[in-house]
């Protein structure tokens, strides 16, 4: 059997086409002279946006016009160019992981394994909330508790690359990492907690009768050029949909960086309110928006005097909890589900703000 | 004659899947019907957990993202 399996392995290995590696070849070679040129282009924006305010545009940085037109010179293409490395980077990464993958790893694992794995797992496998219930069901029919299937939920859309290049680019890594980290949190405990309520009785009986067929497709394995497609692709779909709102937001951040007076939110937002935590989330819920609209507005509240935790709640509830999510899976959860989903989230959401109003 | 189904809710991924599967097609002189699937137990059955999704004669070809037209003759042919 072994020597059996050995020569299969010797003739896929001869099978390979020559082709194929030299195309492996040419396209290695060619990232590695993008990486190089986008390193070299990248290092140089801090001195093409002084360049072009001080000597094209005759502006002094001290002006509040000079110190605007600086910043959105600097910022606009710096947060674009980490956008298209990063996605580019996610697109190839997220080939490695399919529904399929992330299902049969979580199928049939405890519980508390299960919410960490299931929460990490949302962070790599491609989601998009329009295919929420399609996924859902495919979990909860293959034996993943509904706990579990929840830590997914959650996280998929909290912790995304866009919201995390955005963060890094505006505000540095501290923040990015305290966002994925608490998100991460928020995902394990929250999906954990639905799934200590017991409320299988409360998913759509249709749910539980429909036939998940196998859905994989023929030929899963996928080339490195195949791979290096996806992520320009990854590229053209996210960075082609969200650009528009990184300058218009950069450009709101630049206006206010320049011309609203410093601690203009302070008494709103900060530290001394204690409403201000469950309000900005109340604020937050009901509202929709991507990663890419809301961050240049966080920004501009964190720049003007609000406390971190209120902002990070307020930007959570937003991006991680969508009015629109939750009218798509009430096809297949009962409103007691819905509502258990939406105040589980929403009191997680809560403590971590305060939490790090109190820690920082 | 093929069938070809796009398997999606509806939304703006599944209009632009279905438009380049659309002109994919003609482009290749194919005899086709298109067909959009929207009920949700069709989808599962279908085993996709990630929409859009492409349905050649009841063989699911691709979900989940939305190739360029170029790339969808290929799949087609």
């Amino acid at each position: 059997m072994a020597i059996i399996k050995e020569q299969q392995c010797e003739v896929a290995r001869k099978k390979e086409p020559p082709t194929q590696r030299e195309s492996l070849l040419r396209s290695a070679i060619l990232i590695g002279l993008g990486v190089i040129a986008w390193w070299e282009i990248y290092s140089r924006l801090a001195r093409f946006a002084d360049w072009l305010t001080l000597s094209v545009l005759h502006l002094s940085p001290v002006t509040r016009l000079g110190s605007t037109v600086q910043f959105m010179a600097f910022e606009t293409p710096k947060v674009l160019m980490l956008l298209v490395l990063v996605v580019f980077g996610v697109g190839i990464v997220r080939s490695y992981f399919t529904p399929q993958h992330t299902r049969a790893i979580l199928a049939g694992k405890r519980e508390s394994v299960g919410n960490v794995l299931a929460s990490l797992l949302g962070v790599v496998t491609p989601f998009c909330s329009c295919s929420a219930v399609p996924l859902f069901i495919g979990f909860v029919t293959t034996g993943v508790p509904l706990g579990v299937t929840f830590s997914f939920l959650i996280a998929a859309p909290m912790i995304n690359e866009v919201a995390l290049v955005l963060l890094f680019g505006l505000f540095g890594w501290r923040v990015a990492g305290i966002y994925a980290g608490t998100g991460l949190l928020i995902a394990m405990i929250a999906g954990w907690t639905i799934g200590r309520m017991k409320m299988e009785r409360y998913v759509e009986p249709w749910v539980y009768e429909a036939q998940m067929g196998d859905g994989s497709l023929e030929d899963e394995k996928l080339t490195w050029a195949e791979r290096i497609h996806l992520g320009r692709e990854a590229v053209r779909d996210i960075v082609g949909k969200v650009w528009p709102y990184v300058v218009v937001g950069i450009a709101v951040g630049a206006g206010i960086h320049g011309y609203v007076p410093e601690n203009f939110m302070a008494h709103i937002m900060g530290k001394g309110a204690w409403w201000s935590v469950p309000l900005a989330v109340l604020i937050g819920v009901p509202m929709y928006s991507n990663a890419a609209g809301i961050i240049p507005i966080v920004q501009a509240l964190l720049q003007k005097g609000a406390a971190l935790g209120t902002v990070l709640a307020f930007m959570m509830s937003v991006i991680g909890l969508s009015f629109p999510e939750t009218i798509i899976l009430r096809k297949v959860l009962r409103p007691q589900l819905i509502a258990a989903f939406v105040g589980v989230l929403t009191v997680g959401i809560i403590i971590v703000g305060y939490l790090f109003n109190f820690l920082m | 004659m093929t069938t070809l189904q796009i398997l999606g809710s509806g939304c703006a991924n599944c209009v632009r899947l279905a438009n380049n599967v659309e002109a994919a097609a003609k482009e290749l002189g194919m005899e086709f019907t298109l067909e959009k699937v929207t009920d949700m137990q069709a989808i599962v059955r279908a085993g996709v957990m990630k929409t859009p999704a492409l349905v050649v004669d009841g063989k699911v070809k691709l979900y989940g993202r939305v190739p360029d037209v170029d790339e969808l003759k290929t799949i087609l042919a």
